[in-house]
């Protein structure tokens, strides 16, 4: 009995959920939007008077000609991952954590102020360990906090995880321009740089720090603990059908604020990885938004922790590429961001169409 | 037929307040009697049959109400009430029979085409968004086009009507700040705004106070006065006596009887409505005396249990009962008449306003679900889906929701997916589960398939108390007979049921004794062989000698 037809059956075209989407099916549908996102994006090149085929040709070898092409990929893959697989647990839950910006400002604050004031002396297997528990730290405050508003006061996690991105971005600004900066740095705002015992080891002479490794062991521990645990068991039973897990008895609000908190750690672990492995020192403009695209991330994965390293290195790929051939080909500089739009644009339609169909209703 | 016309996007334009049906055409308004020739009744529905699947929701039912009438429109559950009313409503097409409206055939074939034609519905559920004004929903239901809303028309428009009807209405005010009664009101407003004249409720007052009821009743009457077409589903005999013109029986799709409060009581309606099919029943091979099972000790104790529904008033006000060893308790009644909240409080996800709750002899009143759980206690809840079942996760997930967090399905924090699987599978075998395999997604299995393997989960434990509602709706008759039998084959392992159903044949089928719930409270008890069908409708309707059984525990 289809209720829904019967209520509007003026209307002849319907969006119906899909029951369960195939593998092939996403796989074939995600690979045409590429190409239909190349085509579309190539047509606003010809038309802007540009060789869409050379531009797509640098963008490619930029990102992943060469190995060092790759290895800026994984420089930027890094981060994504990261804060992505934070996004991806809180919305395996449903709990809409878009906070993931700000919770990486307070794991690069917490990393900086331990390794900076409080324990500077330390040697490196003293000092990493410690700043990278401090960045969980504070990233996991930042996600705790709307968790705990959400759990016992129903506040929305939208509102309140968003809202926090503006306080922790204001409160860096203010460490950087204020207490915190570095005095020999002729008034440029940033901190000191951080002693070498907290510089996060690199991969030969390239960028590529040990970040990344923390981000696929954070992607494999993710994906055990949401396949094989109790834990994660009740995450998928609270995020699919909440009353259920009442049903069960399951300590729902516990689990909220857990599971916000887990999810601002990663985005925090993040935050740590960019000034321990890359700058060196908390600067202005951190995160060039990582924190959000870490949805696109999260969602393009399907929520799969696994999927994410996928795709956080394809996110990645186009990033580098786009910065490419902005520096080698003197393109205009909004022709990147409108290619990377337009390829997301694409995907995320795409993605829709594998989960959702379009039926045609008979009838009037 | 010019004065049933109503307002329609072509009609829209400057001077609507002129082609207003209602303040423009007062023909219709007048009794019937006042036409020299008989006149055309308002609604005239002939042979109308529907059927969902293999259910047949109306079976050739002819009804008709007239201009100046209330027509109240009862039977039990699923007799087919609503389903009579949304054919008459647009919502549903019916398979076959046609429907005239003051003598002239309508096609309808969307709520816009019936309201076109002057019929308006005021659902159960209303449909008003909260944040908005009176006006602004009025509007919103419009279909106009032109970018000017008109609201300060509208809004005095609808001034005058809410005077006029006595409706109490202020059109500035916000849908959040109006009480449920008022919130129906609106409604009522909404549909003479738009030019309805035949007025349809869906059991109006279920929802309201004993006040808000009494003035809503008053407002019907009046608007049947008024010369418009009034037609209400309910359960509530006494108001139906009160309030009606005439009153029509529907059992099993079928309109069984049509009469006059005058020439009716709450007796005769409720034999009607409960009709004698339910006798035959008894006789059934399904119902088989059962073999006496030796019935021990209370396993579920509840005294004076007090709980509120979802609107936040009483729906349990006093209920006491046991269930023992080895019994199973039938619980019958009308849907809404506290059997959710009791299965819920009983269950531990209500929580308790007065009164106690053991099992086993633990006090377990407001402990949580899980606890409660724990201590033997097994739920088949009433929306399978919603509740006890997670559409999206595989068989596997759906299998340990209850015993996830204990060893062998567990060790440590880590699943064991060894044991998991076993169990999975065993379940399936067990209760014939039909199932490409565990992994599959439960929601791509059958009502009958999905309940089995939710009963199977839930008796795995081998539970001291069930609790089963509904546990047989929207399943096949297979299934059906494959939960009956394994409900009998808990009693006998010596499990106490607590059984709850709307359908009175399952209830006389498995139960030993039968606790009718009316308004909150027990009505009766009587030991379910040889209990009278029509005794149960009786009770169930609220007719009883209620005094006696107030407070005698059951």
């Amino acid at each position: 009995m289809s209720s829904r037809s019967a209520i509007s059956p003026s209307r002849r075209l319907r969006i119906e959920r899909v029951p369960s989407p195939s593998r092939s099916a996403t796989a074939v549908v995600s690979a045409l939007s590429f190409v239909l996102a190349l085509l579309c994006g190539g047509i606003i090149l010809f038309l802007a008077g540009e060789n869409p085929i050379q531009i797509y040709g640098s963008m490619f070898s930029g990102a992943l000609g060469d190995w060092n092409g790759v290895a800026e990929t994984l420089v930027k893959t890094t981060p994504l991952l990261l804060a992505g697989l934070g996004v991806a647990v809180a919305f395996r839950m449903q709990l809409w954590n878009i906070g993931a910006e700000g919770q990486l400002y307070l794991g690069a604050i917490f990393a900086t102020g331990v390794a900076l004031f409080l324990i500077p002396g330390a040697p490196g297997w003293v000092m990493v360990p410690i700043i990278v528990v401090a960045s969980l730290l504070g990233g996991g405050l930042w996600g705790l906090i709307p968790g705990a508003l959400r759990a016992w006061f129903g506040a929305s996690e939208i509102i309140t995880s968003l809202m926090l991105n503006y306080v922790a971005i204001l409160f860096s600004e203010y460490l950087v321009h204020g207490p915190w900066r570095d005095p020999q740095a002729f008034g440029f705002p940033g901190t000191p740089s951080l002693p070498a015992s907290a510089w996060l080891p690199n991969w030969g002479a390239t960028r590529v720090h040990l970040g990344l490794f923390f981000g696929l062991i954070a992607a494999l521990v993710l994906w055990v603990m949401l396949r094989r645990t109790r834990w994660g068991y009740e995450i998928g039973v609270m995020g699919e059908n909440p009353r259920a897990a009442l049903y069960a008895g399951m300590p729902t609000k516990r689990t909220i604020v857990l599971v916000m908190a887990l999810s601002g750690a990663l985005a925090g672990l993040a935050g740590m990885s960019e000034v321990a492995g890359i700058g060196h020192q908390l600067q202005r403009n951190l995160s060039p938004g990582y924190g959000y695209a870490a949805i696109i991330v999260a969602w393009l994965a399907r929520l799969h922790p696994l999927g994410a390293v996928l795709v956080a290195f394809l996110l990645a790929a186009l990033t580098v590429g786009g910065d490419q051939i902005q520096m080698s080909l003197g393109l205009p500089a909004a022709i990147a961001p409108m290619l990377q739009g337009t390829i997301l644009f694409f995907l995320l339609g795409g993605d829709v169409l594998t989960r959702y169909r379009i039926t045609r209703v008979p009838g009037t | 037929m010019e004065h049933i016309r109503a307002p329609n996007s072509l009609e829209l334009g400057p001077g609507m307040k002129d082609r207003h049906p209602i303040t423009h055409h007062p023909s219709p308004i007048t009794p019937p009697s006042h036409h020299p020739v008989t006149p055309s009744p308002a609604v005239a529905m002939r042979g109308i049959s529907k059927r969902f699947g293999s259910v047949v929701a109306n079976d050739r039912v002819d009804f008709e109400a007239s201009w100046g009438e209330v027509h109240a429109l009862v039977g039990e559950n699923g007799a087919g009430k609503s389903t009579l009313m949304s054919i008459l409503a647009g919502l549903y097409r019916p398979d076959s029979g046609e429907v005239e409206i003051d003598g002239a055939p309508a096609r309808l074939r969307s709520p816009r085409d019936a309201i076109a034609r002057g019929i308006g519905m005021v659902y159960q559920h209303f449909m008003l968004v909260e944040p908005f004004t009176v006006t602004e929903n009025v509007v919103l239901g419009e279909q106009r086009s032109g970018v000017d809303l008109e609201l300060g028309r509208v809004e005095r428009e609808l001034a005058g009507l809410s005077e006029k009807y006595g409706l109490g209405i202020d059109p500035r005010a916000r849908i959040w700040q109006l009480s449920v009664g008022e919130q129906q009101r609106v409604e009522i407003l909404r549909l003479l705004y738009l030019g309805a004249r035949i007025l349809v409720f869906d059991e109006p007052t279920a929802v309201l106070t004993p006040q808000e009821a009494r003035s809503l009743l008053q407002t019907l009457r009046g608007m049947a006065a008024q010369g418009f077409s009034v037609v209400f589903i309910s359960h509530k005999l006494d108001e139906v006596l009160e309030v009606a013109d005439r009153i029509s029986v529907l059992r099993r799709g079928e309109i069984v009887a049509t009469t006059r409060p005058a020439e009716t009581d709450r007796r005769t309606l409720a034999r009607l409505m409960v009709g004698r099919e339910l006798a035959e029943v008894v006789e059934q091979p399904a119902s088989e005396p059962h073999e006496p099972v030796a019935q021990g000790d209370a396993v579920l104790e509840v005294r004076g249990l007090y709980a509120l529904g979802e609107k936040g008033l009483p729906a349990l006000r006093g209920i006491d009962l046991d269930v023992r060893t080895g019994e199973t308790l039938g619980i019958a009644g009308v849907a809404g008449n506290g059997q959710r909240e009791l299965a819920e409080t009983v269950t531990g996800l209500r929580s308790v306003t007065d009164g106690s709750l053991r099992i086993d002899g633990k006090e377990l009143t407001n402990r949580p679900a899980a606890e409660i759980a724990r201590a033997g206690v097994a739920h088949i809840p009433e929306d399978r889906l919603a509740t006890g079942l997670i559409g999206g996760m595989d068989l596997s997930e759906n299998a340990i929701l209850r015993g996830y967090a204990r060893p062998p399905l567990c060790s440590g924090p880590f699943l064991a997916s060894k044991a998991v699987a076993s169990f999975t599978d065993r379940l399936i075998a067990d209760h014939d589960v039909k199932t490409p395999g565990r992994w599959a997604k439960l929601r791509t299995l059958s009502g009958g398939n999905q309940q089995k393997l939710l009963l199977g989960r839930e008796l795995a434990g081998e539970p001291r108390l069930i609790v089963a509602v509904h546990p047989t709706r929207g399943v096949d008759v297979g299934a059906t007979e494959a939960i009956h039998q394994a409900l009998r084959d808990q009693r006998a392992r010596g499990a106490a049921i607590l059984l709850i159903s709307e359908d009175l044949d399952e209830l006389l089928a498995l139960s030993d004794r039968i606790v009718v719930l009316f308004d909150g409270r027990v009505m009766g008890a009587m030991p379910a062989s040889g209990a009278d069908p029509e005794e149960i409708g009786l009770l169930m309707a609220g007719i009883g000698n209620r005094e006696s059984e107030v407070g005698t525990r059951v």
